[in-house]
């Protein structure tokens, strides 16, 4: 029994630690006026849930809230929709397809600043390639302020966003189609059905477990989603790709008010447990429960 | 119809290059640019090709960021030696023990996962400060071990369990301890699965960018992914060195993807989907 404790008690005390702890702190922080002087004078004094009546009736908050709707559910459509079509497409035997398939894995390999970054540059105004590309086709007339603009800054960083997580969502797509017998498509064939009604009666039906993983995991990531929009907006300008995670940041690390910037982490944490629950269901409801699986 | 045939795979397989082709197209542009003398990048059209290319950019990127890659690697190895002390001993208990609240610990180990990373920069900085780490590799490697830990144990165990129990019980007959099993026993048959952790943990770290943002305000412990942020900010005009600096950023995944493409595919479902 000591011997099991012994293997045991770090990641517990690990988890207390810097888990248990910080989740702990946050909700307190976010009931005290915790400013940069707290850190010096160790005073924060206690304002109750004055922060959260701060956040919620700040005009940013309304923004933040939809921008991050706008963000995430446009990210999971694309990433997912793309992912899946990819997926279904290397279901094909051809020359090169590991190698294809694991070449796409790059874009989520990389660190996501450096991802960013290339879209930053692909974006730039002036010597953007898509800019200096559709100028150059006679598609736009002028220059378009992809990153500059209120209107387009938004769909800009999306798309940066949905490119990052394609992979992702092929990868783990894939590994369900892989898993449908052949031979009920076999047999769906032999019934005489064509492409899209083989996909549409055996392929989603038989996938919708695994679909309903990779859009709960995207959509928990989604949320959380910072280097993309730092790099390319800071969530900017005016706030046209300020998301609750950014503005956290930049309530506690740009405005040092730790206490507002707790109290949005905390809205956002509420958020994706909300969803984070939708997930775990859906996982007991399919058997798939890592937590209860015991090969 | 074994040609027909023929002709069709071969069409299936330029339809997917052309696929990987315009997916891939941004780091093609990296690569590209960062090969650019700094003034071909500010011509209309754009130089499609580094033909005539210079490794300006990557002198100047290895310059300004030499310190921030050095930065990175002490950084990531620091969390892969925490994360593997930590989780190497959580995934052997899970695997083996039965005991009250494993299933408990499992599951919060899947659902710490989804805590937003902001949250805990955030309750982090006011621990780091409290005892005197903020801005220190400690901090990092501390707080970067919290998106590998997580991860390595689920990872681990998911690969322990599979290990036929016989196999340590032989040894304990022999009088050997949980820890001698682990050690002689379950660690040897577990390379692959320890290497996809570490491997992750590595890239993990390697990639941070918000607890490095947060938690460190010192130019001596900065990681690339910082130094990068910055180098955007001060020198926009230099795209080739700052593209430079991403393309050296981005070798651990790329060597990763080279040398360990078999455990990458499992690493992406790791933890949180088995199949």
């Amino acid at each position: 029994m000591a011997a099991r404790i012994g293997f045991l008690a770090p990641i517990v005390v690990y988890l207390a630690a810097f888990f248990g702890y910080p989740l702990v702190a946050n909700i307190t922080m976010a009931m005290r006026e915790y400013t940069a002087a707290s850190f010096y004078t160790g005073e924060a004094p206690f304002v109750g849930l004055a922060n959260y009546a701060a956040v919620l009736s700040d005009p940013v908050f309304g923004t933040a809230m939809a921008n991050t709707a706008v963000f995430t559910a446009a990210s999971l459509a694309f990433q997912f929709g793309i992912g899946l079509a990819l997926a279904v497409f290397f279901q094909r035997h051809f020359p090169l397809n590991g190698v294809l398939r694991s070449l796409l894995l790059i874009p989520w390999l990389l660190p996501l600043v450096v991802s960013g970054t290339v879209w930053r540059w692909i974006f730039d105004q002036e010597y953007g390639v898509l800019n200096q590309t559709l100028l150059g086709l006679g598609v736009i007339d002028s220059a378009v302020p992809w990153l500059s603009s209120t209107a387009m800054a938004l769909p800009s960083v999306t798309v940066a966003n949905i490119w990052v997580g394609i992979p992702f969502n092929m990868v783990i797509l894939y590994g369900g189609l892989q898993s449908i017998p052949a031979h009920l498509y076999e047999a769906a064939a032999l019934d005489g059905a064509g492409p899209w009604q083989r996909f549409r009666h055996v392929t989603w039906p038989l996938l919708r477990p695994v679909s309903a993983v990779v859009l709960m995991l995207g959509l928990v990531y989604t949320l959380k989603v910072f280097d993309v929009i730092m790099v390319l907006t800071q969530g900017g300008p005016a706030n046209a790709t300020q998301t609750l995670t950014t503005w956290s940041y930049s309530l506690s690390f740009g405005e040092l008010d730790f206490g507002l910037g707790a109290a949005v982490g905390n809205l956002l944490i509420i958020i994706a447990l909300v969803f984070a629950l939708f997930y775990l269901r859906g996982l007991r409801t399919f058997g798939a429960s890592p937590a209860r699986k015991g090969r | 119809m074994a040609v027909r045939r023929r002709v069709r795979t071969a069409f299936t397989t330029v339809t997917a290059l052309v696929i990987v082709g315009v997916l891939l197209f941004p780091l093609y542009w990296m690569v590209n640019a960062s090969l650019q003398p700094a003034t071909g990048l500010l011509e209309t059209p754009p130089r499609w090709f580094p033909a005539g290319g210079t490794l300006d950019g990557y002198r100047q990127a290895l310059a300004s960021q030499g310190r921030p890659l050095l930065n990175s690697i002490v950084i990531a190895a620091g969390t892969v030696a925490l994360t593997l002390a930590l989780s190497v001993p959580a995934a052997y208990a899970l695997s083996r023990f039965r005991m009250r609240g494993t299933g408990v610990l499992l599951f919060a180990l899947l659902l710490v996962q989804m805590v937003p990373g902001i949250v805990m920069a955030n309750s982090l900085y006011a621990v780091m400060n409290r005892t005197g780490l903020l801005s220190t590799y400690p901090a990092l490697i501390l707080a970067d071990s919290t998106v590998a830990v997580p991860f390595a144990v689920l990872i681990l165990r998911a690969f322990m369990v599979t290990i036929p129990a016989e196999l340590g019980e032989a040894a304990m007959v022999d009088g050997a301890g949980h820890g001698r099993v682990l050690w002689s026993v379950v660690l040897p048959v577990s390379r692959n699965a320890m290497i996809t952790a570490a491997l992750f943990a590595f890239l993990f770290s390697w990639a941070d960018f918000l607890f490095a943002v947060t938690l460190n305000s010192d130019e001596a412990v900065m990681p690339v992914t910082v130094g990068i942020y910055r180098f955007i900010g001060a020198h926009t005009a230099d795209w080739n060195a700052v593209m430079a600096t991403g393309v050296i950023a981005s070798i651990p995944a790329a060597v990763l993807l080279v040398v360990a493409q078999r455990y990458v595919a499992a690493g992406v479902t790791g933890g949180a989907l088995k199949d």
